[in-house]
């Protein structure tokens, strides 16, 4: 699958392929961005895959006060699952045990859908009686007493059923050091736009998985394909001179949000240069007969 | 769009029923069915026509012009659309009102926004007593909505007050926010003795505090809430100043302990 060169980096001709998934967002505040960052980060932490962690969780931006509800420093997270219970039951936790414990948080719905999702309306038994109902403007709002004061959580939240998860991209380098490079100048040309998130840490997985296994009841395991050291031992995608593969995965409150952040990352590591960065770029995908969106990647060229 | 406009020629001699004259009981009709409509509360027939002058417009918007405070229930049971009344009113303005806007540019009797459940009052001047609550035999007052006195209010503003916010950007009375079940209620200036007596819910906040707090409020201590920020910024809309007030720190008073002291009663810290 050749397909073009850019700066150097060649680019398949190939396509990520990804899948329809459910997703909610929240906005958090707190008294300082680093506690509203605080919260943000404990509640997306082991929420890399859905594989293993239920869901996938991110911070989609920073919020300045003048953006948020109570005028307070402020995060939106994005939260994705493949069911609208799951997602339910993800949120309920992680809020309940991440944002309702940080010091001086709020928690307010980060997005406006068709159908709720439980946000105040599950934690507000945590006041134990004392939790007090308001609703202002056509907004419902639960107080919940706590030990610094009160925390204050929106009922509800959105959900959006339009979300894509999988997006992605695959980073080949000469070298970690390289390979690394490009991975995070994309994940930070991804990090600037709406409505996504990249799951792994830091945004950038070093583990890329394919389906299934030898063993019996393993759902994922290595891509041997991609991985540089089998190369020779397994039929591989890789050249001689890719040494280190790199993945970032981006789930999307949208399609359009994914294939804009495939275009931003695809664009910064075209433009670090194959001297520098990654020397091939390419996507993961099942064939294009199991996910009903594909993001061709000369079509998300710069 | 051009408002139907009605102007009072002069002082009635009896009292009027104005609940007919709300927009979705006018849509549709001509000017000649609205002029025969009656408002009379005494044997003494009276119609639109023998009280106002009328010049017919769109009845989505109403204009009551040269009011007086003989003019009973305008607004009762309005859903949507806008009357606007330049002058005072009598009792029971916006009365069960459901939705749209009710604008008085003047004072209102007493039992105005009685009962209330959804829309907005704006009273530019004073209210009488009773704002919101309910009429004898009723369990509740106000169930929505959203209420705006730039003057002061009477005593027992509030009462019964369920859900919905009264924002009074004045002073108020004896018993503001008594009996209230829920809601908020917020007074700009200094409230006469005793607010929130029996309440059981709710929230009531005073910018310049109460002539007497009843021995019932217990104290918790003065605090910056986030919850009273959200509600600034909801407020900042109706009334700017008061908006201010609310983003200070307050001096938390829960009560009544006469009963089941779930509400609070917000002061200056």
């Amino acid at each position: 699958m050749r397909g073009l060169t850019a700066n150097g980096v060649r680019v398949d001709d190939t396509f990520a392929e990804a899948f329809p998934m459910r997703a909610t967002a929240l906005v958090i505040t707190a008294e300082s961005a680093q506690w509203a960052r605080q919260a943000a980060v404990t509640m997306t932490g082991f929420a890399t895959s859905i594989i293993g962690c239920g869901c996938e969780a991110g911070i989609d931006r920073e919020l300045d006060p003048k953006e948020t509800p109570d005028r307070r420093p402020g995060v939106r997270v994005l939260l994705f699952a493949v069911s609208t219970g799951e997602l339910q039951k993800q949120l309920q936790g992680r809020v309940g045990q991440c944002v309702l414990t940080s010091p001086g948080s709020a928690c307010y719905a980060g997005l406006e859908g068709a159908e709720p999702l439980k946000l105040g309306d599950a934690l507000r038994y945590f006041g134990d009686g004392w939790q007090i109902s308001k609703r202002f403007g056509g907004k419902h709002y639960w107080r919940i007493p706590v030990i610094d004061g009160e925390f204050l959580c929106e009922a509800t939240t959105g959900l959006t059923e339009q979300a894509v998860g999988g997006g992605n991209l695959l980073i080949m380098g000469r070298n970690a050091r390289t390979t690394l490079a490009a991975a995070e100048a994309a994940v930070k040309a991804i990090a600037r736009v709406p409505d996504v998130i990249t799951p792994f840490p830091g945004g950038i997985a070093r583990a890329g998985s394919k389906i299934g296994s030898k063993y019996k009841g393993l759902r994922a395991s290595t891509n041997d394909a991609y991985c540089p050291t089998l190369t020779g031992a397994v039929k591989s995608a890789l050249e001689p001179d890719v040494a280190c593969v790199l993945e970032i995965v981006i789930d999307g409150l949208a399609a359009d949000a994914v294939a804009a952040a495939m275009r931003a990352g695809l664009g910064a590591i075209v433009k670090l240069g194959a001297k520098r960065g990654a020397v091939r770029v390419g996507a993961g995908n099942y064939g294009g007969k199991l996910g009903p969106h594909h993001f061709h990647l000369k079509e998300l060229l710069p | 769009m051009k408002p139907l406009v009605l102007t009072l020629r002069q002082t009635p001699e009896q009292r009027l029923d104005m609940s007919p004259l709300v927009p979705h009981r006018l849509a549709g009709k001509t000017a000649a069915e609205i002029a025969e409509i009656e408002l009379q509360t005494t044997r003494v027939r009276v119609t639109v026509g023998d009280i106002f002058r009328l010049r017919m417009g769109e009845p989505r918007q109403i204009r009551i012009e040269n009011a007086c405070e003989r003019l009973d229930w305008i607004g009762q049971d309005m859903m949507d659309g806008e009357i606007l009344v330049e002058g005072n009113v009598g009792i029971q303005a916006g009365r069960t009102m459901r939705g749209g806007r009710l604008t008085i540019a003047g004072d209102a009797g007493p039992w105005a926004a009685s009962a209330m459940i959804g829309g907005t009052l704006e009273i530019t001047g004073n209210a009488g007593d009773r704002l919101g609550g309910p009429l004898a035999g009723e369990m509740t007052g106000m169930r929505g909505g959203i209420v705006i006195v730039r003057g002061h209010a009477g005593e027992r503003a509030g009462d019964r007050l369920r859900r919905g916010t009264i924002l009074v950007e004045g002073g108020a009375g004896r018993y503001a926010g008594c009996r209230m079940v829920a809601g908020t209620l917020v007074a700009r200036r200094k409230v006469g003795p005793l607010p929130g007596y029996l309440m059981r819910r709710g929230t009531i906040v005073l910018g310049e505090g109460s002539a007497a707090l009843s021995p019932t409020f217990v104290d918790s201590g003065s605090h910056d809430l986030v919850a009273l920020r959200i509600m600034a910024s909801f407020f900042e809309t109706y009334s700017p100043r008061l908006a201010s007030v609310i983003r200070q720190p307050r001096r938390r008073f829960a009560g009544d302990m006469a009963v089941t002291g779930k509400g609070e009663i917000f002061t200056p810290a």
